[in-house]
């Protein structure tokens, strides 16, 4: 924010740092370049609005905008058994870096999960907030994990997990590795139980994560344009010595590829998984949230704009009765 | 101890056995020279030196020993401890992928199911085999041989070895992480007891697809690791070349694993590692594998998938 620092009066300038602003107050969108103001970004749920490119949403504002009336209870979730297993220490200590990235997300850990309304319907819902130490899964978001899962068989709800991570969580070694297993077992439960299980895949999701849960879904959707795979992009070039093709590892190649049922836009998200989750349990979608002309289909990857407005505005209370 | 190839830490057992050929020559010759003594006693000094070196061998050391070329691979396992093994092919979907062996055999006269991860020990066989780096058919071949398994009652064994999922554009798009995700599933699935033995390198979501297991045991100097030493220390220490420093790290030998309750179990290697003398691991190994078949035995589907699962649910708990 040099410009303004130049140019506005040292009264103002106190001001403006007083207030809670992000240290830039323009976003560079990664596709076009485009400099976009961060009020923008935020009132387009981080989509910036020209290239329509998927930027990452902190966790809170993901549910805040997926949620009927952006109205939710969070679902306490228990920390890691232990900490630092291996009392592991890489360029920075381990400890440290968990110290850290919770000074940054306000989080205990990767993981969160709230319960509350899509279209009405009840549903438990996880974020993996890739601000967290890249999302990554070792002990505490695996605990986290099953515990949300678990928490949705017992309140008898579906589950949707938005999920992102750069994979496992190296520091922790093996034990990171033994999440896939273990979140295997609350999936299984999951479905045992009769539970729907969507899936959402955000930019990205690689590693060990794209093992397990996250592709053990019921329904797999995507974002546009994320970053989907098992290996990294540069270990395959390394492998096999050849370039990667176009679109390699994203949302649109993984459902061109059979991996992924639909690419989604972020504004369409709520009506997606609503109708989903509605049809799957059988119960109606309510009314006030229906789509005079709502229509789910493979190319769902645009945003719809004429109808965005009665979902994304406050919904009526009566949404949230029983 | 026959021609083998020893690995740099190895160099004192060299250097002893390379003496030890020479006194042999010259023994043989018809020279008046006595140097039978003299070999007992190098003999001895060779294998004490042996016995040192492996009674102490680094987590980076024991990583060089699970990928010695000579190591037991699992066709030499098959060869020892199965009977009427019958390797059946393909996913069923879109190919064969030889990294994964599996099929039918007897143990003891017993039916069971096998999934064995080959890494192949020449170069021609090396390649067939891809270096025992599994690609997505490999999985779903895998999830086939378990259903089957399952629908016929039959314990399922597997032998993990690898350095981890073959990382391709092929691999990627036919869905390599869904394939795993749908193996490590199928493993905590079936209503019949199964048995892990990580007899080399344990690389990741590769071995955790088919060793995900009732009881999952080690060889003595094999590795199980979320990532390799050298790609861990490349993200973790930014330097691939502190490859030795992060085996440490991470914690991926047998007997760390055994401490934090990952593995149920550590089958000794005679001195001087498998390769030195397979009759001797491959007795180990039957014996377990009798024991493991014995314990399970008779024991309920639904318990045998619930013991499965409350074993997995509380690793990491029980570190608290």
């Amino acid at each position: 924010m040099n410009w303004i620092n130049n140019i506005v009066r040292p009264k103002i300038r106190s001001f403006l740092n007083k207030k809670e602003t992000p240290d830039n107050l323009w976003v560079k969108c990664p596709e076009s370049g485009e400099m976009v103001f961060y009020k923008d970004l935020e009132a387009n749920q981080w989509v910036v609005p020209a290239s329509g490119y998927h930027m990452k949403i902190k966790a809170a504002d993901r549910m805040a905008a997926f949620f009927d009336g952006g109205i939710y209870d969070e679902i306490k979730l228990p920390g890691a058994p232990v900490q630092d297993p291996l009392k592991f220490r890489g360029l920075k200590k381990y400890t440290d870096q968990i110290r850290e990235a919770r000074n940054k997300t306000g989080d205990q850990d990767s993981v969160t999960a709230a319960e509350g309304h899509v279209l009405g319907h009840k549903v438990v819902v996880a974020v993996q907030d890739f601000e967290f130490m890249g999302g990554s899964l070792g002990l505490a978001a695996g605990e986290a994990i099953i515990a949300a899962m678990v928490e949705a068989v017992n309140r008898k709800l579906p589950f949707v997990f938005f999920v992102a991570s750069g994979g496992a969580r190296m520091q922790e070694g093996v034990l990171s590795l033994m999440q896939l297993p273990r979140t295997t077992v609350a999936v299984q439960k999951l479905k045992e139980a009769g539970l729907p299980y969507i899936v959402v895949l955000t930019n990205p999701t690689t590693g060990g994560v794209t093992a397990s849960y996250a592709m053990l879904g019921d329904v797999h959707l995507a974002e546009p344009g994320a970053q989907i795979g098992f290996a990294g992009a540069r270990v395959i070039e390394q492998t096999i010595r050849e370039k990667l093709p176009e679109g390699f590892q994203r949302s649109e190649y993984l459902r061109d590829h059979g991996m992924v049922d639909m690419v989604v836009h972020r504004h369409n998200m709520r009506d997606t998984v609503g109708t989903l989750v509605g049809i799957l349990t059988k119960v109606p979608s309510l009314e006030q949230f229906a789509k005079p002309t709502r229509k789910i289909a493979a190319n769902s990857d645009q945003p719809d704009a004429g109808n965005e407005q009665n979902l994304l505005a406050n919904p009526p209370e009566a949404a949230h009765a029983e | 101890m026959s021609t083998l190839s020893y690995l740099d830490f190895e160099k004192p057992v060299a250097e002893l056995q390379g003496k030890i050929s020479e006194l042999e020559q010259i023994g043989d010759s018809e020279q008046a020279v006595d140097v039978d003594e003299e070999l007992a006693r190098l003999r001895t000094r060779a294998e004490d030196a042996l016995a040192d070196i492996y009674s102490k061998l680094t987590p980076w050391q024991k990583t060089q020993v699970a990928r010695h070329p000579s190591r037991p691979h699992f066709s030499d396992y098959a060869r020892h401890l199965l009977t009427e093994w019958t390797p059946l092919a393909g996913d069923r979907k879109y190919s064969e992928d030889a990294a994964v062996q599996a099929g039918l055999a007897r143990f003891n006269g017993q039916s069971v199911a096998v999934i064995g991860q080959e890494k192949g020990s020449n170069t021609e066989s090396r390649l067939t085999h891809n270096f025992g780096m599994a690609r997505p058919e490999g999985y779903r071949k895998a999830v086939r041989i378990m259903d089957m398994a399952d629908r016929f009652d039959i314990p399922v064994l597997s032998f993990v070895d690898t350095a981890g999922a073959w990382p391709g554009i092929g691999a990627e798009e036919r869905g390599q992480a869904e394939a795993i995700a749908r193996s490590t599933e199928k493993c905590l699935e079936i209503g019949v007891p199964n048995l892990a033995i990580i007899v080399g390198e344990g690389g990741s979501g590769g071995a955790i697809a088919i060793a995900t297991a009732n009881k999952v045991l080690m060889l003595q100097h094999a590795i199980y690791s979320v990532i390799s030493p050298e790609a861990g220390a490349s993200i973790l220490f930014r330097d691939a070349g502190r490859a030795q420093d992060m085996a440490a790290a991470q914690k991926i030998t047998a007997q760390d694993l055994a401490e934090l309750k990952v593995i149920d179990g550590i089958i000794e290697e005679p001195v001087g590692g498998a390769h030195r003398h397979i009759e001797t691991i491959m007795a180990s190994c039957r014996a377990e594998i009798s024991k493991f078949l014995e314990e399970f035995s008779g024991m309920p589907r639904d318990k045998v998938r619930e013991h499965r699962r409350d074993k997995f649910l509380s690793i990491g708990r029980t570190l608290a």
